[in-house]
Formats: C-alpha cells, structure tokens, sequence
C-alpha cells in the first residue's frame, strides 16, 4: 500500500551508482570522498528536516547531537582504558567482551572500547541528552526554542573545547576504523574508498526510508498537524508534548549516528564539528531543500555539503550558508526545489510562444 | 445520568471573573446550548471543558470522572470533540487529511510501527480513510478532500472541521458558534447536521449567537453574563425568563 512514495528510491540509488561510475571513468575517485562526507551530512538533515519541515519545530543544536555521537565513540575507541581496567564498570563491559586490546606503535598495550560497543553507547548517551534537553526546551515555541537550543549547542561546543578527554582545541584523532560488518569496515583508507561511498549512501537510504515512511504514517500526520495548528491537534488527541519529543530525539539520534560514522571515516574529530555555524548551517540545508520536503533536503545537503568540502566558498564558507539562509527566507521560504518554480519557468515559456 | 457535570466552575483572569461559579450538568443524548452576550464566557467555558484552560475553582466530570486538570489530548480520548469559534484546520493539509487527524485517538500506529511501515497498519490506515471519506461524503464536501483545506470556503471549512470533531466518534461533541459567518441556507442545513448528529447517540453542546438555531434544535439551554449562570431551562421557558430578556434588550436598572 502507498507504494508512490519509494518511486525516487531507485533514482536516488541509480544516480549513487552512475556517479560513483562516472568516477571510476573519469578517473576522478577522489571525488567519492567528499559524497561520503556529504552523504553523513545529508543523513543529519533529512531528520532534521522533520524536526522543522513537520513538526514545525527548530533546533540550533544538530551540531551538539552530531558531536555527542562523533566524540563519544571516538573517544571510547582511542582512550586507552588500561589504567582502570579494574573499575567495576569496565569489568561489566568486559565481561560482554565489548572491550579490546589493541598494541600501539611504541608495543605497549591499549585497552579500548570496541567500535560496535562505542556506537551502540554513543547512541544511548544521545538519546538520553535529547530527552533530558527536550523535555525542557520544547514546551519553548519559535525564536525562544531556536534560542534554548542554540544555547545547548553552545553548551556542547564549549565542553568539547574545554575538556582534555576530549582532545580539547584538537579533537579526537587516530580514530580506527568501524568494522560495521565482517569485510565491511567504515575507515579512510584509499582503497576503502569506494566501498566506504556505497556504505555511506546505504545508511542514507536507508535512514530516508524509514523516514519517509514515518511521514506517510498515522505519526506523520499528526506531526503535520502539530505544524498546522498545534492545540486544534491537542484537541483530536496528539500528545502534542510526546511527539515533539519523540521527533527531536529521533533526529538527535540521525546526528549522532552521522557523527559516528562520520569520525570512523575521518578517522579523528575536532570541535568545529559542534561549532553553532554547523547547526546554522544544517538549519539553512533545511529551509532552502524547502523545509517539508524530504527529498529538497537530501539534494540540497548533498549539493552544498559537496561544494563546501571541496572548498569553492573558500574562507567565506560560512559567510555563504548565512547569505543563503537570509536570501531562502526572503524571496524563497518554500524553498528552491518547489513545483511552482517549475509552474514559473513554464509559464515564461508558454508566454513566449504565444506571442510568437 | 449527566454526561458532562460542571461544578461550581470558575476562571479568573487578573481580577476579571471571566466564568463565575457556574454550575450545570449536561444529560446524554440532547443538544444542549450555552448562550448570553458577548464577553459573558461562553467559549472561556468550552475551553475550561476541553482543558484547554486551567480553570480557578470547581470541576468537570465527564462520565462520572473528573476531568478537569487532565490535559487536552487526554480529555479529547477520554470522548470529547471539539470545534472552533475561529476555525482551526491545519495548514498545509488537505481536507481529507484533515478529517484523519481526528481519526487519531480510534488508532494506534505509532513511532516505530510508523518507521517501519509495519504490515498491520496499512488496515488501520486504509479504514481511517475509508472513515474520513465517509464523514466527507455525509458533510457534502467529498470532492474536496484532496483540496488544501485551508483554501476551502468559509462555510465548507466548518463542514471539515465537524467532520474533523466527528472522525474521533465523540460521546460528547462540543461545537464553538458553528453557525458564525454561514448564511441562512447553511445555518439550516447546519442544524439538520447537528440534529444527525445527535440521532447518532453523540451528545452536542454548542456555544451559540444565533438564536433561532438555538431555539430550533437544543432541548435545554443555560444563559450565561458577565461569568455568571442566570438561567438554566427549556428553549420556551428562555423566551419568556425575564432576566434573559433584559440582557438581550440591554435594559439595566441596577448599574
């Protein structure tokens, strides 16, 4: 049933396939790194487009649950645990063999956290972080829940800065890879390239999904009516309060898992990743993709991630995602990738003809 | 047996006493209606009812049980309904989608069975629409339901929002001056409507101004002014209370 909604699945998984083609034959593979890069980025925006596209409601904090899920699991994975292997704690995760040894360059032993068991715990610190700020935060509406969350990414920004377990002003490197699956391991090794692309464009897939089906549900209509008139949905009997939250803390999760799979990738991570102008910059990803649409925001991430990668908005990088955000607001709100653009250009031809 | 209990209610905003200990009880199956000019707390009332309010003094029982203090959403799947005095459609969705919305409290899917598209909810949507279509069909808006709702005429946008209120099967539908802006057609076949409705076992308290509807359809009616309950009784029996008539008519002989 509503089987209308998987039609741009195949095109999307057709273009991922003809691009990473054309790579090959253009000898162009170095490309593929930053689709990798940018596919991470558009997972963190597609749930964040629904988060704001939806459930009409707006975070500046994205960056902070990205870089909760990057930093928690590269530090449980490169931390050397040794010193406390003792601790009660360790000892449990041990006992489920959720901890491995791995020997460094001078010979000595490390003891660290096994990258599943890192993601897996990476995933709960977030969940337990969305709930405990979003209880607070979304009872807030409009430019005062952007300001509350805007002050939890500041909030994170500053702890990763701040502590020494974190790396500080460094980050996290050395990061090892993520051996997702027996043979498929998420690192950034040249020859890893391609397989890393396809492993990226996966988990999008599949994160779109889910999504997607989330949208076309009896939630996704009550979220939508949460955007359209939140006590008239109150009143027809949507917890307005419970899905808010169960919506914010299901993007939280999108960025955490972006952020793991991210630094597995980079191998390292470094605070400009929970920086405020990343959650402004996913923020305006959102509202030029056209805010409710899914699909906008995919293509829209993908684009802008790839160019900013690629460094063609140099120094003024951030400049640019601000000038987009004012431009969108003012003559675009609907976005760039609406049908009436479309309707627009038509008409003007349609126009021409007829005077001709 | 009362199906809506209302005690000594009341609601203060500042020093305004906007619903005064105001007490009566609504039995099951009639149409009841709240009247008295304007500014005397008639929809403060509904929405202390709806908890969309919190309310001062007093409590609401519905079904023998204390309602008040719950929150909106919990007193709407506990079998209350409601509609708007300023309609309240949600942006963006279509009418058809609108009147789904109010499916909401008869159906389970959730998050997760949402996420994964489970096979067990494609039944439950598949009836949910067949529903919605069906109480589209019975409001005379069925070939609207894909229009956006919001773009609809005045008077069809009333229809999907009854048929919104409906779609949650309410024991008790509270409707907030449903006759405001319809002309005199759509005023009579409003009240044919909410006559059908109350033939479907669905109790109707509605908030009125115009009083031939009132008079027409309700079978007991409270008068409220300045917060304050002045008479409570049959639509004849109104007609001829003094008091009432002295609220209408603006006669005030006691400052």
């Amino acid at each position: 049933m509503g089987l209308k909604k998987y039609i741009p699945i195949p095109i999307l998984l057709l273009a991922v396939v003809a691009i990473q083609l054309t790579t090959h034959y253009t000898e162009t593979p170095f490309y593929l790194t930053q689709l990798t890069m940018s596919a991470y980025y558009a997972l963190l925006v597609t749930g964040l487009c629904l988060v704001m596209g939806y459930a009409g409601q707006i975070s500046l904090g994205h960056a902070g649950f990205f870089a909760i899920g990057g930093y928690t699991s590269a530090a449980l994975t490169t931390f050397n645990f040794t010193p406390v292997k003792d601790h009660a704690v360790l000892r449990f995760f041990d006992k489920f063999h959720l901890l491995m040894t791995t020997e460094d360059m001078f010979g000595d032993i490390l003891l660290n956290f096994h990258p599943w068991a890192a993601c897996v715990i990476a995933i709960i610190v977030t969940i337990i972080i969305a709930f405990a700020i979003g209880i607070p935060v979304l009872k807030l509406k409009g430019h005062y829940l952007a300001m509350a969350t805007l002050g939890f990414g500041i909030i994170i920004y500053r702890i990763v800065l701040a502590t020494e377990f974190f790396g500080e002003a460094d980050g996290i490197s050395e990061v090892p890879g993520f051996n997702v699956l027996p043979g498929v391991s998420v690192n950034g090794d040249f020859d890893a390239r391609i397989q890393n692309y396809y492993i990226a464009w996966t988990l999008v897939t599949i994160g779109l999904v889910l999504l997607l089906n989330l949208i076309h549900s009896r939630v996704g209509r009550a979220l939508r009516a949460i955007h359209g008139a939140e006590d008239a949905a109150d009143a027809m009997g949507v917890d307005t309060a419970g899905y808010k939250l169960n919506i914010f803390v299901i993007s939280a999760v999108f960025a955490s898992i972006a952020g793991i799979f991210l630094t597995h990738y980079n191998g390292g991570i470094g605070p400009s990743e929970a920086g405020v102008m990343k959650s402004v910059r996913y923020v305006a990803i959102v509202a030029i993709g056209g805010m409710a649409s899914l699909w906008g925001a995919l293509v829209m991430a993908v684009g802008l991630s790839f160019l900013s990668l690629r460094g063609m908005f140099g120094s003024y990088d951030d400049a640019v995602f601000g000038a987009i955000l004012i431009l969108i607001m003012l003559f675009a709100p609907d976005g760039l990738l609406r049908l009436h653009y479309l309707d627009k250009v038509k008409r003007f031809f349609r126009k021409t003809e007829d005077i001709s | 047996m009362a199906l809506l209990e209302i005690q000594q209610l009341s609601r203060r905003f500042g020093g305004l006493r906007a619903v005064d200990d105001v007490s009566f009880s609504v039995p099951e199956g009639i149409i009841k209606a709240v009247i008295g000019p304007n500014g005397a707390g008639k929809t403060t009332l509904f929405n202390l009812i709806a908890g969309n309010l919190p309310l001062s003094a007093g409590s609401v029982s519905f079904k023998e049980k204390r309602i008040s203090g719950l929150k909106p959403f919990q007193i709407a799947s506990k079998g209350i309904s409601r509609t708007y005095q300023s309609i309240k459609l949600y942006l963006g969705m279509t009418a058809l989608e609108n009147v789904m919305v109010g499916c909401h409290t008869h159906s389970s899917a959730g998050f997760l069975a949402g996420m994964f598209n489970l096979p067990w909810t494609w039944k439950e949507e598949k009836q949910i629409r067949e529903k919605s279509m069906e109480l589209l069909s019975l409001l005379d808006i069925a070939e609207f339901a894909d229009t956006e709702a919001t773009s609809l005429a005045f008077g069809q946008q009333r229809a999907v929002e009854l048929a919104r209120a409906l779609a949650s099967e309410p024991e008790l539908l509270l409707l907030d001056e449903p006759a405001a802006g319809l002309n005199i057609y759509e005023t009579a076949r409003l009240a044919e409507l909410i006559t059908k409705v109350r033939d479907r076992k669905i109790t109707v308290l509605l908030v009125e101004h115009d009083m031939s509807l009132v008079m027409d359809i309700s079978e007991e009616i409270v008068v409220l002014s300045f917060g304050r309950k002045i008479a409570e009784d049959t639509p004849h029996a109104i007609q001829t209370n003094r008091e009432v008539v002295r609220i209408y008519l603006g006669e005030d002989d006691d400052a």
